[in-house]
């Protein structure tokens, strides 16, 4: 075993050994310790190097507010950065390495940064980098030029570029009180509320309840701390309506008491047990909230605080007596409050020598005196430690007589052998989830600390979060906010419980700074000294949020949990104001860093949904190449061998015109719309009217927005007097059928109208071609297709394959064509039968290329033209806009600006040089490929026309109607093709409709 | 006041960093000016470096509620770009662009605008097409546009997902390479010094608290710091602007304000060069020189000027950014927070004289407010000074929703919240 | 954020589709005043504090609510169905509400 750790004690295995790395050397440790204990018990100092300076800086505390020891846990090729070394667990095989550093950790080239002293103070690159004003380098080249520097020297860890390969899920959980916090106050809270029967959630960040019962080295009536909170512990998991989280983050507190949590699954293994995730996202929903989240120790601001051997004297208790493992031999100790006196005997205890303590303050209490005498300390009031010696490592400090009430020393400087500091600066309470939920902290100058407000609407606190130190007070207040969180009859305690040793006088003296002659740090991580704090003050960045902004103050991963009061403290004596006028900033999610992975749980790697139509297998069979429609999957070709996608669909679109073809349209939007009320509802909904519609009848609809401009179009057909089957465009079904509810319920609620969408439960295929007819008349039963049984528009009902199926003419392609429907679940017996009749006939399934080649040859409109800035006129589709009723944006369509000249209009075009065009092709007048200019309009969509032998397109072209039969260019920079057009009618292809109508 | 420069923070460091000046003055109100601006965010402090710089109009204050750049300008992506889709934008935001390109250089002042690009991603030939019509559509008006196939975008942006098997493949791109990011806090730092060294006004804690009117003009406003008098009262306080105008007397406006959530990761050694933007959601993410990933998503979708978001959005930010980068699962989020949008009804902002004499109204940025400072500046500057709008900002008026002359970059209506 | 719909209880904001302003009236449809129209289609309250608002519970019962909510806290004080003018309604049908 190493010469740090000691025989026994803490919540280490020492018959359990660890093997593990750190910057490729294999160390062993224990289970149970972390990364940071272990390398301590192996005589490690060296953690890390700072953001800006790169100095050497070691462990400062031993908990989740590390700013200095940094590392990237290394599994396999992914890389996980920037985490604390005292937040990893150590198992067998952990690969962990140090960051921000080269060649090595102990020598960092980047360190001559330190050289560049007081020219690298707060906010310097906002003076200077800005390059020259001419020549090449004018512009922002030159500050590019540095940027690029600046980004390799900043930065912490790396991040890798090999796929995560752990999972992460998410829990939803509901309880009547979430306890956050498993101290004393946090688990005499707990208690109470699960008493009462209540469900209550416990949540502690570390892996072991108890918080600092763990390593007081307190009693709780009679019993040692760590056992009194294990027996609750134990009492708490015996009982069904209590919940246990540990190594859980609460780090956000949204509305209406909803927290969100990660819980660490299994970072602390090997690799995960089966079944289990990696981290796992908690939603919790709270009725009441018990926030016992404790206090963070704060440094003190002296010159060379960040020697690596200058720790928080409660850390250094932590390591000793949670970890059985000392900090340092022989052991200084700087103070400005009773606390630290604590540690100092806990470090004894565990076989440190305490050489000395110093404390700021000129008087102390007697108990302060006991103790120092307890652990043999030389005591040393009304001094300040002014420096610290040693390179890398801690191996002494200075120290000089300082009167706490003007701040000053005086001469009388000595030095002291040590080579560990413990220092100790006041404590904050961790409000942070409180500021969440919109507390405002207030300064409690007895204190020197901000402390939340009595209580929120959903919360109720605790123990050191309520700056309550006492161990004693802490479970009577964990009782109490129990009590109150499970809704219970207040009622008294009874008899305090007996915590020895007796708790010590809280207050700090108001110290944070001492200024000597050095960099004294109050961001560790940031490099941000007392001397940028005061620059920030004599440029006037004075407001809280405009020095951690210029300063990056607390804008580092630990987000300032130590840093924050003393940086403010030394701003308000700058200001010759107190700490409360400066002000604190508002915390905000996530309390402490937590992974993205954990945050997008089960998305990861399934972001959305795919919705496959019943046919979809049958098209992979056959060769589709899907296309991805929104969420939506759809064949865009099914190629032959050796074919383009060009050859497949001109193939597919020519085959279809001569003889037949069949293509999947299951995705279309549909919705019943049913009720009395439904043919005033369509008539109100779209811009032509459907209440004239005989039933087994469709028709073609357009509808508005309330704006005036077009929404969607699509089909719909009256099954009965009420009841209609409308059909929307595939990308727009979503939002039409909220369209029609709203109006419905709010608008119109007196109108008696169901409506249900009923996408997913219609399959659709779309036979169209001249031999269409005769193909569907091969296999459907009970129902003619005729002319006259099924003129067109018309609807017949009848069976194919058994299967009972509804049959529409109608034609998006042009050709004579059907759409049939059948329910979803028969929709691949349907199409396979279609398939199968169409075969002598040389049908051919075809895909949306060969669809979207067909619909541009009869010029029909899709979302490609109803782009949401289109009007009905602009796309030749002002026939629809009935006069005769008013309609959903028919009061605002003919608005100046939408009926103005100028407009982009609909037109066809055909490539001129034999060609093709691409949809977001620009149209102008003159091709000036230099300097491309005056565009007329762009390409919406375009093709090779098997119908025309030619390349043509449909376009928006500005008074587009008006240049029918002019030349114009197209203009695609991007793809570097220009050419001539001819601008032409957007009807290419049989524009009288002879084909269709048969 | 000196000018900043390498030479200026090496002489102040011989001096211990003791001699520097505040970068701007804190003076108390005068009774009256001939122009108020009304919000001490970008816009307000870059119209006020305007009116000065190109109009001569020095006798201004700059008021500001609470700390100077409290609000969106201090709270956004940093993205500064000029891919719109309308010419009326495109327009706008390219000459802000050309602004930027000059900007450390007029202020004296480094506000690290890094022209990094901005990849907006495509994963169907559908939205490649789509990009391709906005990239032509911006090269017709001269600015830098171009299409990238999967593999240049493999390469230019190492981590990306470019898997076929991906839930959204990516098919190709559209980069602008003038795009990129700057520094936003120095930005409204660099701009309210600027104004302050040309005699500018700027007074923080001022809270603008009602208005001075004769009639219908106004004349002034009454404010947290007393009543002060001005010629021309200018309102540039998007995000805010409904409850200002309130105080005004006018109830409504095209304009609904909503929070957007951004977030930043734990800092990392460069990682990603670029912007890139999502093209199946809402999502964006640039690196900052300091290291962090500075990303987000959609709107939470509600009206709101709590600053504060919702969970289920965190959920959607991070699952989009996951699956364009597979590799960041490991890498933890370290801040979030909220900014208030004006949202407009088109989607694009509103910089005009009114709507009441003595008036002038700059709002209605939605998210893309950062990027317009200096144009915005500019432009209301000369509205103000002229009494007329500039060419470039003669499209964003107030009356352009009656009159049907919207302008809606992305086709969503009169549904703020979707643009 | 909680919405409680009366219909279905206490839901996540997630199952909830935002519909805008409330104080919306829609002119007559016959109406050709414009400025009616302009000020329905395009001009908002958009308080800050109480905002009456409606929301459609899309991933629920799909019925529209009319909510009564801060936007400054976020805090709704009162939900009814949108189509029920007028009648009081958060928690009512608590009977119907699960948890």
């Amino acid at each position: 075993m190493s010469p740090r750790r000691r025989p026994s004690g803490g919540r280490i295995d020492r018959l359990r050994t660890i093997r593990f790395t750190f910057d490729g050397t294999a160390f062993t440790g224990h289970q149970g310790d972390t990364l940071a204990s272990a390398l301590l018990a192996n005589g490690v100092s060296l953690f890390g190097r700072s953001f800006k300076y790169h100095r050497p800086r070691g462990l400062l505390t031993a908990g989740v507010d590390e700013p200095n020891a940094l590392v990237t846990v290394l599994r396999g090729d992914v890389r996980e950065p920037n985490i604390p070394a005292t937040m990893v667990e150590i198992h067998d095989g952990l690969v962990a390495v140090s960051q921000n550093r080269f060649p090595s950790l102990a020598y960092d080239v980047s360190a001559v940064n330190q050289l560049g002293g007081k020219v690298l103070s707060a906010g310097f690159y906002y003076k200077t980098f800005m390059g020259p004003v001419v020549g090449p380098l004018k512009g922002t080249r030159f500050w590019m030029l540095c940027e690029k520097i600046i980004r390799r020297a900043a930065g912490l860890g790396r991040a890798g570029h090999a796929p995560d390969t752990a999972r992460y899920e998410r829990m939803n959980a509901f309880c009547d009180v979430l306890v956050v916090g498993s101290g004393p106050a946090g688990l005499a809270a707990a208690r109470e509320a699960a008493a009462s029967g209540a469900n209550v959630i416990l949540a502690e960040l570390d892996p072991q309840f108890g918080g600092s019962a763990n390593w007081s080295g307190e009693t709780i009536d009679g019993e040692p701390a760590a056992a009194w909170a294990s027996d609750i512990v134990g009492e708490l998991r015996d009982q069904a309506n209590v919940r246990l989280l540990k190594r859980t983050t609460v780090w956000g507190y949204y509305d209406d008491n909803t927290l969100a949590a990660v819980e660490r699954v299994s970072d602390h293994k090997a690799s995960p047990a089966k079944g289990a995730p990696r981290h796992r996202h908690w939603t919790i929903r709270a009725g009441k909230v018990v926030l016992a989240t404790g206090a963070f120790e704060r440094p003190l601001v002296f010159p060379g605080n960040d020697r690596p051997g200058v720790v928080m004297a409660s850390a250094a208790q932590r390591y000793a007596n949670e970890f059985g493992v000392l900090p340092g031999d022989k052991v200084a100790v700087f103070t400005n409050n009773d606390s630290a006196y604590r540690s100092a005997v806990a470090l004894n205890n565990a076989g440190a020598t305490v050489a000395t303590i110093v404390d700021v303050r000129a008087e102390i209490s007697e108990e302060c005196h006991t103790l120092a005498r307890q652990c043999g300390a030389e005591l040393i009031v009304g001094h300040a430690v002014t420096a610290t010696e040693g390179g890398k490592k801690l191996t002494g400090i200075k120290l000089a007589p300082f009167t706490e009430a003007a701040g000053a020393l005086s001469s009388g400087a000595r030095s002291v052998e040590a080579d560990c500091l413990l220092m100790s600066g006041g404590w904050s309470p961790t409000i942070h989830l409180a500021s969440q939920a919109g507390a405002r902290p207030l300064w409690d100058a007895e204190l020197q600390a901000f402390l939340p407000p009595e209580a929120g609407k959903g919360w109720v606190g605790a123990g050191a979060f309520n700056g309550t130190f006492s161990t004693a007070q802490a479970i009577a207040e964990g009782f109490a906010a129990g009590r109150v969180a499970a809704d219970l009859a207040m009622v008294e305690i009874g008899t305090l419980p007996d915590v020895e040793p007796a708790a010590l006088d809280p207050r700090p003296a108001p110290v944070f700074e001492i200024r000597a002659k050095g960099k004294s740090f109050v961001d560790f991580q940031h490099d941000v000294t007392s001397d940028d704090v005061r620059l920030a003050h004599i440029e006037g960045f004075v407001s809280v949020e405009h020095l951690k902004r210029y300063t990056t103050l607390g804008m580092a991963t630990d987000q300032g949990k130590g840093s924050n009061v003393p940086g403010l403290a030394i701003m308000a004596e700058a200001l010759g104001k107190p700490i409360p006028e400066v002000g604190t900033t508002r915390f905000r999610p996530p309390y402490a860093p937590v992974s993205v992975g954990a945050l997008a749980a089960e998305r990861f790697g399934d972001l959305k949904p795919e919705r496959l139509t019943p046919m979809h297998d049958w098209h992979l069979d056959n060769e589709a190449t899907m296309y991805s429609a929104g969420l939506w999957f759809r064949p865009m070709i099914y190629g032959g061998p050796g074919e383009t996608i060009e050859q497949a669909y001109v193939r597919e679109a020519r085959v279809t015109r001569e003889t037949a073809g069949i293509v999947d349209v299951s995705t279309l939007g549909k919705i019943a719309v049913q009720g009395p009320d439904a043919a005033e509802l369509l008539d109100r909904a779209y811009s032509n009217v459907f209440s004239t519609l005989p039933v087994g009848k469709a028709r073609y609809g357009l509808m508005l927005r309330e704006d005036g401009l077009v929404f969607d179009d699509g089909t719909t057909w009256r099954l009965g007097d009420n009841d209609f089957l409308m059909t929307t465009t595939t990308a727009n079904a979503g939002k039409v059928m909220q369209h029609l509810e709203y109006f419905l319920d709010v608008v119109w609620p007196d109108l008696k109208v169901h409506l249900t969408s009923v996408t997913d439960q219609w399959a659709g295929a779309a036979i169209g071609g001249p031999k269409a007819r005769e193909i569907l008349a091969a296999c459907v039963t009970g129902t003619k297709v005729d002319n006259e049984a099924l003129p067109f528009m018309g609807i017949v009902h009848g069976e194919i394959a058994g299967a009972p199926v509804m049959i529409c003419r109608l034609s998006f392609s042009g050709e004579m064509a059907f759409e049939v429907y059948s329910g979803a679940g028969h929709g691949i017996h349907v199409w396979e039968a279609l398939i199968e009749a169409g075969q002598p006939f040389g049908m051919v399934p075809y895909g949306l290329e060969a669809l979207g080649t067909m619909r541009i040859e009869k010029g029909h409109v899709t979302g490609a033209e109803i782009d949401g800035r289109t009007s009905a006129r602009d796309l030749h589709l002002g026939w629809m806009l009935s006069r005769k009723k008013p309609f959903i944006g028919s009061a605002m369509m003919d608005r100046e600006g939408l009926v103005a000249s100028g407009r982009l209009e609909l037109v066809g075009l055909v490539s001129l040089d034999n060609r093709p065009l691409s949809g977001g092709a620009h149209i102008v007048e003159d091709v000036d490929m230099d300097n491309p200019h005056g565009s007329l309009g762009h390409i919406t969509a375009a093709c090779f026309s098997p119908a025309l032998e030619k390349y043509i397109a449909l376009a928006l072209v500005a008074d587009g109607k008006a240049r029918h039969g002019k030349r114009a260019h197209v203009s695609d920079p991007l793809r570097d093709r220009f050419g001539p057009v001819e601008i032409v009618s957007h009807h290419f292809f049989d524009p009288e409709g002879k084909r269709m109508h048969g | 006041m000196a000018e900043y420069s390498a030479f200026s923070l090496l002489r102040n460091a011989l001096s211990g960093n003791r001699d520097w000046k505040p970068a701007w003055r804190k003076p108390s109100p005068k009774a009256s000016y001939d122009v108020v601006v009304i919000g001490g965010g970008g816009h307000g402090l870059s119209t006020a470096y305007y009116l000065a710089k190109e109009h001569g109009i020095t006798n201004v204050a700059v008021l500001e509620k609470g700390y100077l750049g409290s609000g969106n300008v201090g709270r956004n992506t940093t993205a500064v770009r000029s891919n719109y889709l309308l010419p009326q934008n495109t327009r706008f935001y390219e000459h802000s662009m050309k602004m930027w390109e000059n900007l450390s250089h007029e202020l004296n002042y480094n506000v690290m605008f890094s022209q990094r690009g901005v990849l907006n991603l495509a994963h169907t030939p559908g939205q490649l097409d789509d990009l391709a019509r906005k990239g032509n559509a911006m090269r017709h008006l001269g600015v830098d546009a171009d299409l990238m196939t999967p593999a240049q975008i493999g390469r230019r942006v190492p981590g990306l997902d470019m898997s076929q098997s991906a839930r959204f493949p990516i098919y190709g791109g559209l980069i602008q390479e003038s795009a990129g990011t700057a520094r936003h806090d120095a930005v409204a730092w660099g701009y309210a010094r600027g104004a302050d060294r040309r005699g500018v006004d700027i007074i923080e804690n001022c809270e603008v608290t009602g208005f001075l009117r004769d009639g219908d003009r106004v004349t002034g406003v009454t404010t947290s710091r007393g009543e002060i008098r001005a010629k021309k009262i200018a309102v540039a306080v998007a995000g805010s602007t409904g409850r200002v105008m309130q105080l005004a007397g006018i109830e409504r406006m095209p304009i609904e304000s909503h929070v957007l959530q951004a977030f930043v990761s734990e800092s990392l050694k460069p990682f990603l060069d670029t912007v890139v933007t999502f093209g199946m959601g809402h999502f964006y993410v640039g690196q900052s020189d300091k290291g962090g990933l500075i990303y987000g998503g959609d709107l939470d979708g509600y009206n709101s000027y709590a600053q504060r978001g919702s969970l289920p959005i965190v959920e959607e930010v991070m699952s989009e950014m996951l699956a364009l980068f597979p590799s960041l699962a490991t890498v933890r989020v370290l801040r979030s927070w909220g900014g208030v949008c004006d949202m407009s009804m088109d989607g694009s902002p509103i910089i005009a004289t009114g709507p009441l004499p003595g008036m002038y109204l700059n709002c209605g940025w939605c998210y893309g407010g950062f990027k317009a400072t200096p144009a915005s500046g500019f432009c209301f500057a000369h509205t103000i000074a002229r009494d007329a709008p500039h060419e470039l900002n003669a499209p964003f008026t107030l009356d352009r929703f009656s009159r049907g002359t919207v302008i809606d970059d992305k086709g969503q209506g009169p549904t703020p919240r979707m643009h | 954020m909680l919405i409680t719909c009366p219909y279905c209880g206490p839901r996540d904001v997630s199952e909830f589709a935002y519909q805008g302003d409330g104080n919306r009236s829609r002119p007559d449809p016959s109406s050709t005043d414009l400025a009616a129209w302009n000020a329905y289609v395009y001009d908002r309250l958009n308080p800050a504090g109480a905002h009456n608002e409606i929301w459609q519970h899309a991933g629920g019962c799909r019925a529209h609510l009319a909510v009564v909510r801060d936007t400054l806290s976020h805090e709704i004080s009162s939900v009814r169905f949108a189509r029920e003018k007028g009648a009081p309604a958060h928690g009512r049908r608590k009977s119907g509400a699960k948890p």
